[in-house]
């Protein structure tokens, strides 16, 4: 049952049987024992319950809590003890708690067969698929608080939801988009397909993966937790003393970030570390695939950006159940300290949110466009650069705040430089597909449509960086637009193409590329009829998260709603597709249906256990299309190579 | 390889792309500047308004040819280079497909360029506007001529207007939820609900809040301030047109942030001294009893952490107190 997942040195050479070592570990069915879903579920509802019970137990006689009518202390309590409960039922805990009494704990089962995607899971492909189902979740849930959002705008004077509610709305749509955002890409392809791109059997940590994957998942129900208690009313910035003010839901938006900022610095560095120290023999750093340098970005900007935002939720906490004052003004705290510590996280985090999409452009283009990446090097010096960067233009989100605003010139030209390797991403987009033989397939629409939302999305940044126009637009629809173009119209266009292209190497099976076309051009066009005229409507005088309007801009603002309606449908072509192609429908999918080279499509389909039968050795830099006599990307080793897949060297001239 | 030779001398679709991009570009930007860049909002009523105006229409007339570059690139390629078509010729890897340290060398410089520029027209701007009418905290580096004499006048109450002085009008802005209030330190330091102004006068917005972050955003004056309590933010604009403007909250403070509104107007000199001349008589007896005039106030026991922490004047301090029921003095 003990598997060494140790690469060896040196791959053996041709015809000698695949040694011990790699042999098909024993799998096991368990069915509906042991701890799964449900086990996590009763034990989180029993923690919750305790939580509560101790909550009011220890506090409820004190005067400020009395008064309040709220125990934020027993929501704080219940919260966390759910979280508790919920790791310890799904098994996350079993591991440490049993090294912690000096047993020596048992191997993990490896579970078989669907209930495994329901358990605690050390499989970097299980997780994968966990996260895709997760992420989806989160993006469904945020996007029906959206077209409630635009439901309430349809008319300044007539109100679907009362101010309250509508508030509510507002807060927990951003705030779970936020959560969700930071994940999409990193938590489902990035875990799924990090280490099959770098001719890995595994994750560095399975267990701390397996761990981000459970806490980002308890992070939704902590967060979603904030309905049930009156929800918050301060939007996703969560600015104090706003959030010093507000009842006891702003303790699910804390304590939820929290968290998740605990599933991301575990992510991070599992793939940090996974990209350093598990890449196969010969891929040196000029052969790492894009998308492998997008992730490490990312995951830098994960593991150093998110404890801000712990301490800084853990502040806020403070302040709310035992009176510190980190972020009350008259009690010796600032109201700026929040907004630092919060922007200080949250610029590298919209960088969280973009850097990933670069990566999976990066990856596709090539593939359809029958081309070598254009500059690779430049692309990935382009998403260092941003990353880098992204730690210096913090303040820019504060330009009329009051704070520092000698410091103004500095974040504006920081902020404007972040445009250059920026640039770099189009650069090497339109190098990759001049003079190219572009095959339409929906992964590649999805990546042009990247380029051409990221492209306005970008421009509009540069009007918010410049102080003078930043006046008119700050805090308004222009920048609600701006961030809607770069993450929603960057991130989440490439996370479905990314979804489009490797989906049927996750599954084995293909998607249906009729239903494909239409959920693309839907969701292109009814995305960009929703938000451009909001860069009018901003321009116009909006300002963000508002109820009611002037009557001037009901016509714009009724076309945003409508087409945010369609934009909304488009999702559920998305959901027939799946349904569709991956459960009522499937076909089979052969195991590299775009012809790539990637080193993740030259396994077989399904992916082994442990992905390859050998660690391949890389021979050559990715992205060598339409170059005949390229040499071959990686030695698998002759007797073990997969059936149906064509070997290495065949890959030379792929297109016929 | 040879192939590649006979398609480059077939068409120059490098030169082709640049061509269109170049006729484009010139007429959208002659377009925009002419037809659109005159009534981009937030019109001209203040010094502000119109330099950020200028600002905004010299981003977009660089921004537009980026825009149009990329987009052209991309719709270009799209039908050009289509697989479909039957004439595409294949696509040719190798070296030269790898990349051209000519085009990334001039992409980087080109680009370094114009960016460093942009940064530095604003800085430009954001300095020569006084701040360009966004909030710059308690102490600005940058105010009109006389606006620290006026400033610290008005909060020894020593601060006189008069039409045809040229002198700065001190104007505070008072943010809670959900509600401007706006005093006028020169003319008694009277409170008044709705905000008038003069014409062709520099004034100088304190921004502060009583309770949550506020924005005080007085959209056609391009005016943007962050009111923080205990914080004073200082704006500056000057007034250049007679007309209405509208006041809003820019910043989420709460359950009624969307009905955060008012109107302002800006008059005559002549027509605001004697609006604020007789406001402050008929105000008289209410201001007495006001809060001495300050750049800040503590906030209310009923504010933001009202009710929750101990009230800051509490001595000694007394945990069982019933917070929050005392009032600052």
């Amino acid at each position: 049952m003990t598997i060494s997942a140790e690469r060896p040195t040196e791959v053996d050479d041709k015809g000698v049987d695949p040694p011990e070592f790699i042999a098909q570990p024993k799998l096991r069915r368990h069915g509906l024992l042991g701890q799964h879903l449900g086990t996590a579920i009763v034990c989180g509802f029993l923690g919750y319950i305790l939580g509560h019970w101790l909550g009011n137990y220890v506090a409820s006689g004190y005067p400020y809590i009395a008064n309040s009518g709220q125990n934020s202390i027993a929501v704080l309590l219940a919260l966390m003890f759910m979280v508790l409960g919920w790791l310890i039922g799904i098994g996350a805990l079993n591991y440490p708690f049993a090294k912690m009494l000096g047993r020596e704990a048992k191997g993990e089962v490896e579970y078989q067969g669907w209930t495994r995607y329901f358990r605690y899971n050390l499989d970097h492909k299980v997780v994968g698929i966990q996260y895709v189902v997760g992420v989806l979740v989160f993006f469904f849930t945020g996007g029906l608080l959206a077209m409630a959002i635009r439901t309430e705008l349809l008319n300044p004077t007539v109100h679907v939801f009362s101010a309250d509610t509508y508030i509510k709305i507002v807060s927990e749509h951003g705030t779970i988009m936020m959560m969700m955002a930071s994940s999409v890409v990193v938590g489902p392809l990035g875990n799924y397909f990090v280490p099959l791109m770098i001719g890995a059997r595994r994750m560095a940590y399975p267990r701390i993966e397996a761990f981000s994957f459970w806490i980002f998942s308890a992070g939704y129900l902590v967060i979603f937790s904030a309905l049930f208690f009156g929800g918050f009313p301060t939007g996703w910035t969560g600015y104090a003393p706003l959030q010093t003010q507000a009842g006891p839901g702003m303790i699910s938006y804390l304590f939820g970030f929290a968290i998740i900022s605990i599933g991301m610095m575990a992510a991070g560095f599992n793939l940090a570390v996974t990209i350093i120290n598990y890449r196969a023999p010969g891929m040196t750093w000029s052969r790492v695939p894009i998308f492998v340098w997008s992730i490490i970005a990312t995951a830098a900007l994960l593991t150093l950006a998110s404890p801000v935002l712990l301490a800084a939720g853990l502040f806020g906490i403070l302040d709310k159940t035992v009176q510190t004052a980190f972020y009350v003004t008259e009690h010796g705290g600032s109201s700026y300290l929040w907004e630092n510590l919060f922007w200080f996280f949250g610029h590298p985090e919209v960088y969280i949110m973009a850097l990933p999409g670069f990566g999976i452009v990066g990856e596709i283009l090539p593939v359809f466009a029958r081309k070598p990446l254009f500059a690779y090097r430049i692309a990935a010096a382009g998403m260092i650069g941003v990353a880098l960067l992204s730690f210096f233009v913090w303040q820019h989100h504060l330009f009329q705040s009051g704070i520092n605003p000698d410091m103004r010139p500095l974040f504006m030209l920081t902020t404007e430089l972040i445009s250059i390797p920026t640039g770099f991403i189009f650069l090497v987009g339109m190098g990759t597909l001049y003079k190219a033989k572009i095959r339409y397939e929906v992964p590649m629409l999805f990546c042009m449509a990247v380029y051409f939302n990221f492209l306005i999305g970008g421009m509009s940044g540069v009007f918010l960086s410049d102080v003078p126009v930043n006046v008119t637009v700050h805090g308004g629809f222009f920048v609600l637009s701006h961030f809607h173009y770069t993450i929603m119209g960057g991130l989440i266009f490439a996370f479905f193409a990314g979804l489009y292209f490797w989906l049927p190497k996750m599954t084995g099976k293909k998607m249906n590329k009729k239903l494909g076309l239409w959920h693309f051009w839907t969701m292109f066009v009814f995305f960009n009829l929703t938000f451009f005229p909001m860069f009018v409507i901003g321009l116009l005088g909006q300002p963000r998260r508002v109820f009611t309007y002037a009557k001037n801009l009901q016509t714009l603002n009724d076309f945003s709603s409508i087409s945010a309606f369609l934009l909304g449908a488009s999702f559920l072509i998305f959901v027939a597709n799946i349904m569709w192609s991956q459960f009522i429908s499937p076909e089979k999918s052969p195991p590299n249906p775009w012809d790539s080279l990637g080193l993740e499509w030259q396994t077989a389909t399904p992916i082994p256990i442990y992905n390859f039968e050998r660690i391949p050795v890389i021979m050559t830099d990715p992205y060598h299309y339409s170059e005949p006599g390229a040499p071959a990307l990686a030695d698998f080793g002759e007797k073990v190579m997969a059936p149906n897949t064509s070997p290495p060297s065949s890959s030379t001239s792929t297109d016929q | 390889m040879s192939n590649e030779n006979s398609q480059g001398e077939e068409i120059n679709h490098f030169r082709r792309i640049v061509y269109i991009w170049i006729a484009l570009s010139v007429v959208c930007d002659l377009l925009f500047w002419f037809l659109v860049g005159p009534h981009v909002p937030p019109g001209r009523m203040t010094s502000s308004a119109q330099g950020d105006q200028l600002d905004f229409n010299i981003l977009f007339v660089i921004g537009l040819p980026v825009l149009i570059g990329v987009s052209e690139w991309l719709v270009y390629a799209a039908f050009n280079w289509n697989a479909k078509k039957k004439d595409t010729p294949e696509s040719v890897g190798g070296p030269r497909a790898w990349g051209n340290k000519r085009v990334e060398v001039s992409w980087i410089i080109v680009t370094s360029v114009v960016v460093v520029c942009l940064a530095g027209f604003g800085i430009i701007e954001l300095v020569a506007l006084q701040g360009a009418g966004g909030g710059e905290g308690p102490n600005p580096i940058w105010y009109p001529h006389g606006a620290i004499q006026a400033e610290t006048a008005a909060l020894a109450g020593t601060g006189t207007w008069s039409p045809n002085s040229n002198d700065v009008l001190p104007v505070q802005v008072i943010a809670q939820q959900w509600k401007f209030t706006y005093r006028y330190p020169t003319f008694g330091g009277f409170e008044s609900s709705e905000l008038i102004l003069p014409d062709d006068t520099a004034i100088a917005f304190n921004v502060t809040s009583l309770d949550v972050i506020h924005s005080f955003w007085a959209y056609q004056l391009e005016v943007k301030a962050d009111a923080n309590p205990l914080e004073n933010n200082v704006a500056f604009t000057r007034t250049q047109q007679l007309g209405n403007f509208v006041v809003r909250c820019s910043e989420l403070c709460g359950l009624w942030h969307g009905a955060m509104f008012n109107y302002g107007t800006v008059v005559s000199q002549a027509a605001f001294e004697k609006w604020a001349t007789t406001t402050e008589a008929a105000n008289a007896a209410n201001t007495k009893n006001l809060a001495p005039f300050a750049w800040t106030y503590v906030p209310d026991a009923n504010g933001a952490a009202g009710g929750y922490y101990p009230d800051g004047n509490v001595t000694p301090y007394s945990p069982t107190e019933i917070y929050g029921s005392k009032q600052p003095s």
